[in-house]
């Protein structure tokens, strides 16, 4: 199982700038000054970009202590911590 | 203390608790459900810098402050305490909502409206952002460790509670007067906003009677309280780590499946089924109402088999059960299938609107099928100056739209059922959250560690929800139930890192 924790840890890692990728081709794609609605508006991209980069990155360190056994043994008190 | 002293002791905890937050979410949920209203007072069409404020009161309130609130008041909870802070976060919410109520409109104030209202807009933002945290760790630091999932669960019927409130009050202002006194500036759409300075009051008081949590007193005497909970919770790898497995391990799944449920499906009813928005109203009332006590038995079941699994499975069945379910909505309400059996022509209202030489003519023709179901059929066409051909838009077929579905009785039934279903999988991974958040983290940086996690998982996972819906389904547009991969995809993800990295241990003391 730790193995296998080990290894999807860097299916996480992958997984972050990929979902900035998708977000900042959206927003290319779908911004035009004369839409309507809210994904044609660049004020909901710049925040949802801005506020999803720091999770992207949360996410890719999660990878990151994954792939390092960071998690093969949940702490059981808050002495581990 | 005996056992009866205990169970009294812990209900007024619970009851003082669960009021205040079931009214900050009242508070959050109206400014949602009248945006409409608001919009028009508030934010008109036509002028791109109100266009902008009204952008940032939807997406920054929800997505940007709600998560800073949770570090600001987790932060002050593990300084201070927990009652002082959710007292404080209780008086910001009451507070913005009644003043976003008195607030004149763009007509009388101009460009000061929008500016105030968004001002207020995240007041309400950063409130609900610390409220959550806080209520959810001063219940668990009463609870005993056998039942904190099922006493802590109070605390999460509250925001299903406080959206049944909320709609059952502006149901019940917008049914007792006409349409143009609730939309007026000073009409009905205002009272909602206006009696949340009662309950707010209320519960001030009550919360203001409460003892501080027992665990953080102990804190305090010992001076172990921390001096930087913000660096304790992120700054240190071993908590952190466990920040990060909170919010991709289960909270992420929660939020979607929360939103999918509750609002998402409403919002589904009423703009891609085109449901009547009474009967829409009345559907998810009856669902949640009915569903809300579950959130009880999944919190105490937790207490027994453990967290971990019961908020994993309602993940599965909503990954497993959203597309069939919204197909179902669609099914039974596609009025070509309708229009094959006895139907009959009750009214019809023409409506011709002037575009400069030109007509804009509108014919809304309302129908009753056999079973009592009913719907409008609307055919809106130009009619250009000097080429007369109202017999042609009449008779067209290509542009009709139809609104205003009012389904049959079995037909509503069924439908409270299927979103009764939904809310069930929200209550399988809503009851057992806050017991599972409270035992993950230590008292001293428990409000900052719980807060951040709960409020971006719920916050933009969740709140996200109808914005990359719309983005799905303007990039693929043959599916119209392309939108739910979104949360189908997140909770799946989710599911499988808690799966494998969460621990389904009860922690047997959070007293440290």
């Amino acid at each position: 199982m730790n193995t296998l924790k080990r290894i999807l840890g860097y299916c996480w890692m992958l997984i972050a700038p990929v979902v900035i990728f998708l977000l900042v081709r959206g927003a290319f794609s779908n911004i035009q000054s004369g839409g309507t609605r809210d994904i044609n508006q660049p004020i909901p991209w710049i925040i949802i970009i801005s506020i999803f980069t720091p999770i992207a990155l949360g996410l890719f360190i999660f990878g990151y202590y994954c792939s390092k056994g960071e998690y093969d043994h949940l702490p059981e008190s808050s002495d581990e911590l | 203390m005996n056992e009866t002293q205990s169970s009294k002791g812990i209900g007024k905890v619970i009851f003082s608790s669960s009021l205040g937050t079931l009214i900050e979410w009242y508070d959050f949920y109206i400014f949602g459900m009248l945006a409409k209203t608001i919009s028009v007072q508030f934010f008109p069409e036509g002028n791109s810098t109100t266009a902008l404020l009204s952008t940032l009161a939807i997406f920054a309130a929800g997505f940007l402050v709600r998560p800073f609130g949770a570090l600001v008041f987790g932060r002050l909870g593990d300084m201070i305490g927990r009652k002082s802070t959710f007292l404080l976060t209780l008086v910001l919410m009451g507070g913005s909502t009644f003043l976003i109520g008195l607030v004149p409109g763009y007509k009388s104030i101009g460009m000061a409206a929008p500016l105030l209202v968004l001002l207020l807009r995240l007041v309400q933002g950063l409130a609900l952002g610390g409220e959550y945290g806080g209520a959810a760790t001063y219940v668990a630091e009463h609870a005993p460790d056998n039942r904190r999932g099922y006493f802590t669960s109070w605390i999460q019927t509250t925001a299903t509670l406080g959206l049944f409130v909320a709609l059952g009050i502006i149901m019940y202002v917008k049914s007792s007067m006409s349409e143009a006194a609730f939309n007026a500036e000073w009409g009905g759409w205002r009272y909602p906003f206006w009696i949340s300075i009662l309950l707010v009051g209320v519960s001030i008081y009550i919360r203001l009677k409460m003892k501080e949590s027992p665990m953080y007193s102990q804190l305090k005497e010992e001076g172990k309280v921390s001096v930087n909970p913000l660096k304790e919770s992120f700054g240190h790898k071993g908590n952190f780590k466990m920040v990060l497995l909170a919010l991709f391990g289960a909270v992420m799944g929660q939020g979607v499946i929360w939103y999918t449920g509750q609002f998402y499906a409403q919002s589904f009813l009423e703009n891609t089924v085109k449901l009547d928005f009474i009967q829409n109203r009345e559907i998810m009332l009856w669902a949640i109402g009915l569903a809300t006590p579950f959130f009880l038995v999944f919190g105490a079941l937790s207490d027994k088999v453990g967290r971990k699994w019961i908020m994993l499975t309602g993940m599965l069945l909503g990954v497993l059960f959203y597309r069939p379910i919204f197909n179902e909505f669609l099914k039974e309400t596609d009025v070509k299938t309708w229009m094959q059996s006895d139907h009959k022509f009750v009214k019809e209202q023409v409506d011709v609107a002037m575009l400069g030489k030109d007509s804009v003519i509108t014919i809304s023709s309302e129908y009753q099928t056999a079973t009592q179901a009913r719907f409008t059929r609307v055919v809106t066409d130009t009619v250009l100056a000097g080429e007369p051909k109202l017999d042609s838009v009449v008779d067209a077929n290509r542009n009709a739209v139809y609104i205003n579905k009012v389904v049959d009785r079995p037909t509503y039934y069924k439908f409270i059922f299927l979103v009764w279903i939904m809310i069930i999988f929200v209550t399988m991974v809503y009851g057992p959250i806050a017991a599972f958040l409270v035992e993950l983290f230590p008292t001293r940086i428990r409000y900052t560690s719980m807060s951040l996690p709960y409020h971006i998982g719920n916050g933009v996972f969740g709140g996200l929800v109808p914005f990359i819906a719309t983005l799905l389904s303007a990039t693929f547009t043959t599916d119209p139930l392309v939108g739910l991969w979104y949360p189908i995809g997140v909770a799946a993800l989710c599911m499988v890192i808690g799966a494998i990295y969460l621990s389904n241990k009860i922690d047997p003391n959070v007293n440290d």
